[in-house]
Parts: C-alpha cells; structure tokens; sequence
C-alpha cells in the first residue's frame, strides 16, 4: 500500500534520515517507534511531502508522492495528524471537519456566490458528512465548540475526525495517544481497531508500548535516523539493539 | 443589561416580522438618504456619502484579502487605480473612445482580477512583515509606472492625469447631469448615490456568501494555520491567489465608479497613504466581520469631513477661531484612532472570530500552545 524506498534526508551536516525503508500493508494497522530525535516525525514529513527527501521515494500503490506538493498527497489518498496537535483553533469542531472535506469537494466562487442547487447539495453534505464523522469518533455533541477549548483528547480525537475527511486509504498518525491518561488511550486503542475494521490502514508514531504492543501488526524502530529492527511487536520488543536504543547498554 | 432586556432582544432577533420590519425602515431609510442629507446638510455631503460608498466597496475588497485569508495586502490600491485608469482610457478624449459603463466595469473587474493574481503570486511564500512590505512595494510601482507612461507612447497622461472621463451613463441617463424623475429632480450625486449603493449592496452580498462557503472556509483555514490547512488538502498556493483575485477585483469596480463619477484622475489619488487607509478601515472596524468593515469605511470617510466644521465650533465655543481646523483634523482623527486602539483593540464590531483572538487569555494560551518544532518546506 504504502512503500517509503530508501528515503535518506539531511539538514546540514545532521542525518536525520539514513536509507529508511519500510512497506505499509494494506489494511494493517503499522507501528513507528524509537526514541525521540530518532527521526519518526522527520520521516511523516518526507511520506506526507512536507519535506523532500535527498534520495529515496515515497509511494502509494502506484503513485510517487515524493515530489509533489503536500495537498497532492492528501488528494491521493493520505492524510495526517500532527504530533503537536494544529487544528483551526478559532473554528469551531464541526467547521474544522468540514475543511477536511475540502479536497473532495469541487464548489468554486460561482458556486458560493450564486448557491446554485448542485453547490447547496454538496454544502448540506459536507454538513453531514461531518457530523458523522465527528460522531464517529465520539466527540459528535461538540460540534459547535470551538476547537481552542475543547479537552485535549477531544482535540486529538478531532484531529482524526478532520483527517478522515479527506476520505483517505492510509491515515498517518503522529502520537495519537501523546498525553492521554490509561482510560483515554483505551479508548483510542478502540477507535483505531475500529478504523482498521473499516479497511483503513494506518501508520502511527507512538511512544504509549501499550498502545504499540496491543494494536500494531508490524513496528519499525528507529534510532538516530537508521532502522534498526522491524517486524511483530512481540519480537521487536526482545530485539536487543531495541532495548539498547531505548534504555542504553548494560553497564559492565 | 437586565436579564429580561436581553431575552426580549434575543426573541426579537429571531422574530420573523421584525426582521421583516427591520428590514423595510432600512430599505427606506437608504431610499431616503441623500435627500435627508442633502437637505439637513447640503448636497456636498451627499457627495462625501458616494464617496463613503466607494470606500464601503474597497474596504470589502481589502476585508477578503486580509480579513477572511489572513494576507496582509499594504499595496491594494494599486487595483483601484486599474479599474480607475481603465475606465478612463476607455472612457475619455485620452484615446478618443468613449465605451459604456457596463463593457468597462466588467472588465474593469477582470483586468484588476488579473493583477491581483500577478502581484499575489510572488508573494506566496512569505509571511506577515515581508508579505507586508513586498505588497507595499507592487503597489508603489504600479503609481510609479502609471506616473510614467506618459512617454515614448503617452498612455496614462503621466502626472497630469486624465480629464473630462466621460460620466457614467445608463440607458441613455447621464449620471453627471441632473435628472428629473417623477417630478423629483436628482442632482448627479443623487443619481451616483444609487448607482454606487446597488453596486455596494452587491459587494456586501458576494461578501456575505463567500464567507460561509467552501471557499470562506479555506481561506480562513489559512489564515489560522497553512501547514494544516495544506496537510488537509487545501491547494494554499490557488487559494490565497483566490483572495487576492477577489478582493482585486472589487477595487477594480470601484475604481472605474470613482473615475466616471470624479471626471479626473491622476497618480496622486493612488498612494500608499490611501492602502493604509482602507486597512485602517477594515481593522477600526472589526476586521473579518461584514458590518464592521462597513462601519469603518462609513466612519474614516465621514469623521475627517465632520472635524472640519471644528471652526465653527470653536466659533460657537470661543467666540473666534484658536486653531486652525485644516491643522486640528488630522490631530483629532489621529488622537481617534489611538483611541479606538486603546479600548477596542479587536475593531469597533470584530467579528466573533477575532474578538477571541484578541482577548487577553488568548494571547496566552497562543504562546503556551505555539511550539517550537514546526514544520516547514
């Protein structure tokens, strides 16, 4: 579904990158962990082409993203959210779904200025569409608070929502449980099982083990831009260069 | 407010037949207007009101570029002057042509359109000061290169300006004549009063449907967070040129009404001074909201015009005039704006949006929820 082939990225004389390459399955629910500064987040911005990579490409299925302009790559089926959360603080949750809807939707200035009946139809769809979807991932009775003052798992969980408005094939998920208490997190874990039912695939930057252990098929784990394990959790998770990268060496 | 005021306002709001009369008193208080005006006050005022009028049109134009999409244009006048000349080339004894108002509007609009797209598209990547100031620049040029296109091919007449711009005429009506309908005789700034009304009417409604629309959306999307609203599929680049089109465009109309009602234009109705006073407009106002930018094109106009009646109040106050009222204006208008700064910072009607924006708790919240780590091309 996804490949990222080879992907190295430099800033200056920093490697933050080094020959990355992983394959996301279709359907699969896909882990990216490793200590902070190990490049997790450098690499979303090479896959969503916020960044362009030095050498090395990103596809899906067929398409290189690598090289386009990142509204290109929401067009083609990947959507993203963000470590540090960035919605659009002064709209309100409802308004913040409906511009996910934006780049599956076509009415232009004519449209908004005449209100013709196609223009109408697509509006009160884009409405609903987005209240499904803000109930969907459980936060539907705030669709008219303003996105600032909502609870911050609320504002995570609006995140996706907006996300899923773009109707994506692949969601990459930067620290979706980043900041959640134990019942939170739980409940994250059953919202993406659920988003995995439904036949979307998901890549995630998670630090939550729990999270990892108990919801990814497959993990990769970075450390100082280079991969250095990928597989089952179970097994990472014995990997000793793992354990080394997350918790140092065994003092002799 | 007591409690009981505010539900009776409140029920009053969404009474049908109230906002039907509401509706009426104003249809008829504009119908009235000039004729109120010009007799109370005399007619120059009317003609201060349709200048109000055009800066009501242009304040709006501006609103969409700053207000709406967040892109702070100091160089939109550069396309009232478009529409302004275009209107007078096409329209005068300068290339002898003297094509009608609706064949110059139109295009008028587009050709302003255009030249929002083309001084917009350099600046797509910049923020804030340095979208500022390149703005700034678009627009001193294009005063500068309609100052000198006077030679080898004299153009625009350079500084001395085009004159005898034929007045707009509809149907056969000429605006700059005094008409006689019904038995009520018009002067021409009656006439013009309902031409540039029906006009602004327009512009408030193209507004107002914009700005709950896909597009409004995404513009403000921008405005609150590019990365985001590009990382959710929004072509930034086509948007943001969008606004500048749009608002371009308004001014373009506007400024081929100012040329034909005027008769006379030269560069220096086109400076930096004048961008900076349609943005003074829009942030006195309440920028972002509809109804403020009006306001704020109705007072900036107006108030300047009243202060120079502070002769004879000091007349009336003193007995003879102490400061000269040409020299006590611009104090008092300035001392105004510092004022308006002071107590309501967000603009006298902000819109509900940029209300919260400026309110105290926000600006900490803002600083504690802005990160370092933000990510950029």
């Amino acid at each position: 579904m996804l490949t990222v082939e080879n992907v190295s990225k430099h800033f200056g004389g920093l490697v933050a990158l080094d020959h990355v390459s992983l394959a996301v399955h279709a359907g699969e629910i896909f882990g990216l962990i490793g200590p902070n500064g190990a490049g997790k987040t450098t690499l979303f911005n090479v896959i969503t082409a916020l960044y362009e990579p030095d050498s090395g490409g990103v596809r899906l299925r067929t398409q290189m993203l690598s090289g386009r302009k990142p509204h290109e790559v929401v067009q083609h089926g990947l959507a993203r959210t963000f470590q540090n959360i960035r919605l659009f603080a002064n709209m309100t949750a409802l308004e913040n779904v409906m511009v996910g809807r934006h780049v599956r939707t076509n009415a232009g200035v004519f449209g908004a200025i005449l209100r013709d009946r196609a223009t109408r139809a697509e509006e009160q769809a884009t409405t609903r569409r987005a209240q499904e979807l803000l109930d969907y991932v459980g936060i539907g009775r705030h669709a008219h608070q303003l996105a600032r003052n909502m609870a911050y798992g609320d504002q995570r969980r609006l995140e996706i929502a907006r996300a899923l408005a773009t109707d994506p094939v692949v969601l990459a998920l930067d620290e979706p449980a980043a900041g959640m208490n134990p019942s939170e997190t739980e409940s994250l874990m059953t919202l993406l099982s659920r988003l995995r039912a439904d036949g979307v695939t998901i890549l995630l930057i998670e630090h939550d083990m729990r999270l990892v252990m108990g919801l990814c098929d497959r993990v990769l784990v970075l450390d100082y831009g280079k991969k250095i394990a990928e597989g089952a959790p179970a097994v990472v998770r014995g990997d000793a260069r793992v354990i080394e990268a997350y918790l140092g060496s065994v003092p002799t | 407010m007591p409690a009981s005021w505010r539900r009776r306002w409140q029920h009053l709001r969404h009474d049908r037949r109230a906002a039907l009369l509401a509706w009426l008193v104003m249809a008829v208080v504009l119908v009235l207007l000039p004729f109120v005006t010009g007799g109370l006050l005399g007619r120059s005022w009317v003609r201060i009101v349709d200048f109000a009028l055009l800066y009501i049109m242009l304040a709006l134009g501006l609103n969409i570029v700053v207000g709406y999409a967040g892109l702070l244009d100091l160089g939109y006048i550069a396309f009232y002057a478009v529409g302004a000349y275009l209107y007078a080339l096409l329209a005068s004894p300068q290339f002898g042509l003297h094509w009608p108002v609706w064949a110059i509007l139109p295009l008028g609009a587009m050709l302003a359109a255009g030249f929002g797209v083309l001084l917009g598209a350099p600046t797509l990547k910049l923020r804030g000061d340095y979208l500022a100031i390149v703005t700034l620049g678009f627009g001193e040029i294009i005063r500068i290169f309609l100052t000198n296109l006077n030679a080898p091919i004299n153009i625009t007449n350079g500084p001395q300006g085009v004159s005898l711009i034929d007045p707009i005429a509809i149907g056969g009506f000429s605006l700059g004549e005094t008409q006689s309908l019904l038995g009520i005789t018009l002067p021409s700034t009656y006439t013009y009063y309902y031409l540039f009304l029906a006009l602004s009417l327009a512009i408030v409604f193209i507004s107002i449907r914009l700005q709950d629309s896909r597009i409004g959306r995404a513009w403000v999307a921008i405005r609150e967070d590019e990365v985001a609203a590009a990382a959710m599929g929004i072509n930034t680049r086509n948007v943001k040129l969008l606004a500048f089109a749009m608002g371009a465009s308004f001014a373009g109309v506007s400024g081929g009404l100012f040329a034909g009602f005027q008769g006379f234009i030269s560069p220096e109705s086109f400076t930096l001074f004048e961008s900076i006073i349609v943005l003074c407009m829009i942030v006195l106002g309440g920028m972002g909201n509809i109804a403020g930018v009006v306001l704020g094109a109705l007072l900036i106009t107006i108030f300047p015009e009243a202060l120079r009646y502070l002769g004879d109040v000091q007349q009336w106050l003193f007995g003879h005039v102490l400061v000269d009222p040409n020299d006590l204006r611009l104090l008092v208008f300035g001392l105004a704006l510092v004022l308006v700064m002071i107590f309501r910072p967000a603009g006298l009607l902000p819109s509900v949006r940029r209300r919260r924006e400026f309110s105290a708790d926000e600006s900490v919240l803002s600083q504690e929820q802005a990160s370092l780590y933000d990510t950029r091309r």
